[in-house]
């Protein structure tokens, strides 16, 4: 009795660890997590307009029919990027996001202050060898640094009222990220 | 021979309650750090890189991008004020305010995350286009049948969330309470 207790006891801490390590590695092993289907209809280091989602097809699920949505699925492996977006007149987004799909910044029109978001992102190793004594300073010139080599930028621009979308299309059309 | 049988006993059982312990806390949207106001729950953390191991799985697995924290906060609700699961053969009222936000969203997705097919093609509403009464709140009615005002059409789908979603808002990590984020009142009313 007490053996199939024991055998019991064991059955369940390892059910534990079972537990705890496919939760952890779940994210890994995804195929079918944001990244991959946005791989499946962006090139690496260009910006694409992803289409409004509607009740027959959405690339992603959850997605904001609000919003006018363009992804840059960067590659660091070869330089840093430079990224620039126009806002819009209502409001503008930029989210960055790990190969992993962790959000780990994001901008928007008004802390920008400007008319354009413009930044440089790079990984941490590419901005260490960054040079100090550039006239250009920290202030001219938002540096963002990423976790993952690879990852994604999401350009999200409202359309308050259906009106809006050509112009809020537009300007997200002319949103850049390229190698420097 | 005994030993062998414990083994193989013990393993089957630990892959069992191991896995099944998985999707069942994947599946059944039982993530930590949650925020509940009412009848929504939003995870601002998610939004973040402190997201927690089964917000990560959850995502990985759903295949969303969840709001970053510099951007918005999303707030999920399935079900009313008194706990019963929202139905899209009920008409339900949304009323009330929301935090303070730049712009918001409301939008009505089933339980995969889809946009629902509705003959006025309307999934949500946004902070501009809503009808308010005299003193800025709003009502909103879903159901499946039109209706004058603000109506969101449910398209007759048994079941249904709702997502509201603030931009550029200061709500986020430090709010615990309605107080800090009046949040809209979901009542249900009649049935098909």
């Amino acid at each position: 009795m007490i053996r199939l207790a024991l055998w019991l006891l064991g059955a369940l801490l390892l059910a534990g660890i079972v537990h705890l390590a496919t939760v952890l590695i779940l994210p890994r092993m995804a195929t079918q997590d944001a990244y991959a289907r946005v791989s499946a209809i962006a090139p690496v280091n260009a910006v694409v307009p992803i289409p409004t989602p509607t009740p027959e097809k959405a690339v992603l699920p959850f997605m904001d029919p609000a919003f006018e949505v363009s992804i840059c699925r960067y590659d660091l492996s070869r330089g840093p990027l430079k990224f620039s977006v126009p806002i819009s007149q209502a409001y503008t987004s930029v989210s960055f996001y790990t190969r992993s799909d962790i959000a780990y910044y994001a901008i928007n029109d008004r802390a920008a202050g400007r008319r354009v978001i413009e930044l440089d992102l790079m990984t941490a190793a590419q901005r260490a060898e960054l040079p100090e004594n550039e006239d250009i300073t920290a202030a001219d010139r938002l540096i963002v640094a990423s976790p993952t080599t690879t990852g994604l930028i999401v350009i999200r621009a409202l359309a308050p009222e259906t009106g809006w979308i050509p112009a809020v299309r537009s300007a997200l059309a002319s949103a850049q990220c390229r190698p420097q | 021979m005994r030993l062998l049988f414990g083994t193989v006993l013990a393993l089957v059982i630990a892959a069992a309650i191991g896995l099944g312990a998985t999707w069942i806390a994947l599946t059944q949207g039982t993530a930590y750090g949650g925020v509940t106001i009412g009848a929504w729950t939003g995870w601002p953390k998610n939004g973040t890189q402190g997201i927690d191991p089964y917000a990560r799985a959850m995502v990985a697995r759903s295949g969303e991008l969840p709001v970053g924290s510099g951007d918005g906060v999303a707030f999920y609700a399935n079900a009313d004020d008194a706990g019963l699961a929202l139905d899209g053969r009920c008409d339900v009222l949304l009323s009330g305010i929301t935090p303070q936000a730049r712009f918001w969203t409301l939008t009505l997705y089933d339980p995969e995350g889809r946009l629902v097919a509705n003959s006025a093609q309307r999934h949500g509403f946004t902070s501009q286009e809503i009808i308010r009464n005299a003193d800025g709140s709003f009502d909103i009615t879903v159901g499946p049948r039109a209706r004058p005002g603000n109506w969101l059409p449910t398209g007759g789908v048994d079941k249904y969330l709702l997502v509201l979603r603030l931009y550029d808002t200061p709500i986020g990590m430090a709010m615990r309470t309605g107080r800090d984020a009046p949040m809209p009142a979901i009542t249900k009313r009649a049935c098909l």
